[in-house]
């Protein structure tokens, strides 16, 4: 039985919230009836049976425990005429719980709240994964290095802003939905990449919330198919896949050119190619398919020189048409490098230095190091390289830049 | 739910603008105005006097205290408020965003505690 009951918590627990919460109006008071009624669920069940709908069940328990909850706590409230009629209203009142559109869109009602643009973007991130992923304080403020205390405040405190400031527990008009679907893109690339890009030599924690970003994405396609949510989804599992072969066994960076491509998850690439595929034929093309498509093209390729490096150039041209930034254009200027030559692409590197915007971006550096290395200018590659180094932080990045200038020096 | 705006301008724009582009801003403000007391958000507004003339009081230990200025100095000045009834933050958010500063500085928009 308790196997039973653990296997619905992992499975249905997130949706009972979603729902309680959309009929109290409260995220505590919604965890809390979440809690009493799996508690109750474990000393029914083994008497009663398990129900047929074990979900609905369990919104109604949850329901039940708020209601007297509030009760009890009303009687030492001075406004509690008020708050005893809201009650009795609440307990007549059927709520909608069958398995209908309702359920999804409580989901996708707690998606929308949670990645609400007025909460801070750290608030946004916490309180997905806490509410929707339903991970613990402690696993997200480990997972972000930051202490629980931190982190528990961080959720509080949105909990506290969408109660006083009455964020609204809704699905976006159609006018909004663009604006409000791109705040929510926007958190799950930030729990993907933060984890992705700590991946190599870090803990394993880390590398969970890419898993954890893909799971919450495949659950927003799920709840709303918009192309840029499944060109989000389908970029994600691409760069995933490469997740083995991004690292040694010492923990090492491995770039793109150089890894080992039979160790990509096939399964993954699979999947982000169909994915990619769906994004761009919807006809409304956006930057996270344009990405998708990109690593799409990687993940074609047996290697570095057999890739086509003349339709990621027309990626990244079409990527810099909608979202103009000196790193995309970075990353261009690379693919043209394998494109037309190390020395086209150094031009182009040379002149988005000289703008200034990169001046301080350790990858500008070492991107110039790398083609300044393959033109054999080798006293010239070596002072880019230590221009990367000065601006490095991250570890592996800085191993993988001393390798590189060992290699040089011989 | 009651939510104040609070306005905040940078007053040297004003001050720079001619009396042309004043008066445009103030013709928006009127039908703005006008705009939201038909949709039934009104409930308050005004326009403050420059930061410029403000003091700021201190009581303590029951000893007042004066000082010239506003409480804070900023690079933006409160310019004004409207009090607003509105069904939810995002309602309040899109009245917000029409009040003619929102393109010139910025709103503050807090929601008012209920009492």
């Amino acid at each position: 039985m308790r196997e039973i009951v653990d296997r619905i918590y992992r499975d249905d627990s997130r949706r009972v919230l979603a729902t309680l919460i959309r009929l109290f109006g409260d995220f505590d008071i919604a965890e809390e009836a979440l809690h009493d009624a799996f508690v109750a669920a474990l000393e029914r069940w083994p008497v009663e049976g398990i129900p047929a709908n074990p979900r609905t069940w369990l919104v109604s328990a949850g329901r039940f425990k708020a209601i007297d909850q509030l009760r009890r706590r009303a009687a030492f409230d001075d406004r509690r005429p008020e708050i005893e009629r809201q009650l009795t209203e609440l307990a007549e009142q059927e709520p909608v719980i069958a398995d209908s559109g309702d359920i999804t869109d409580d989901r996708l009602r707690l998606v929308f709240t949670c990645c609400h643009p007025a909460l801070s973007a750290d608030a946004q991130v916490a309180l997905t994964l806490h509410t929707i992923g339903g991970l613990t304080t402690e696993e997200i403020a480990h997972a972000f290095l930051v202490g629980a205390p931190t982190l528990a405040q961080r959720i509080v405190r949105a909990k506290s802003k969408i109660r006083d400031a009455k964020i609204p527990y809704e699905i976006p008009a159609a006018a909004d939905l663009p604006e409000r679907l791109d705040a929510v893109l926007a958190t799950l690339y930030l729990i993907f990449n933060e984890g992705y890009s700590a991946t190599f030599g870090a803990t394993i924690t880390r590398a969970d919330l890419c898993g954890e970003a893909i799971r919450l994405g495949r659950l927003l396609v799920e709840l709303l198919p918009e192309p840029e949510a499944i060109g989000l989804l389908a970029m994600m599992l691409l760069h995933d896949s490469r997740r083995a072969a991004r690292t040694n066994e010492h923990g090492e960076l491995i770039v793109l050119d150089a890894q080992d491509r039979s160790r990509w998850n096939r399964e993954q690439i699979r999947e982000g190619q169909q994915l990619t595929e769906r994004a761009l034929q919807s006809r409304r093309v956006g930057p996270y398919a344009i990405q998708a498509a990109i690593a799409a093209v990687h993940s074609e390729a047996n290697s570095a020189a057999d890739t086509d490096w003349a339709q990621i150039v027309v990626l990244y041209d079409l990527l810099l048409n909608m979202n103009p930034s000196p790193v995309v254009e970075l990353n261009r200027a690379a693919a043209v490098a394998m494109k037309d030559g190390a020395a086209y692409g150094l031009d182009l590197i040379n002149g988005l230095l000289a703008r200034g915007e990169l001046a301080n971006y350790h990858l500008a550096h070492s991107a110039r190091a790398d083609l300044l290395r393959r033109l054999n200018r080798t006293e010239e590659s070596l002072a880019a390289y230590a221009m990367a180094l000065e601006l490095t932080t991250q570890e592996p990045e800085r191993r993988f830049i001393e390798r590189r200038m060992a290699s040089l020096k011989h | 739910m009651k939510y104040l705006c609070l306005i905040y301008d940078e007053e040297s724009k004003w001050d720079k603008m001619t009396q042309d582009e004043a008066g445009k801003m103030m013709a928006e403000y009127g039908a703005f105005t006008g705009d939201i007391q038909k949709s039934g958000h009104l409930v308050g507004a005004n326009r403050l006097q420059p930061s410029s003339t403000a003091t700021t009081v201190r009581s303590r230990a029951g000893k007042v205290s004066t000082t010239d200025g506003p409480y804070a100095e900023t690079k933006e000045q409160l310019a004004g408020y409207y009090l607003i009834e509105a069904k939810d933050l995002n309602d309040a958010v899109q009245v917000a965003a029409r009040i003619p500063s929102a393109k010139l500085g910025a709103i503050e928009v807090r929601p008012v505690h209920a009492m």
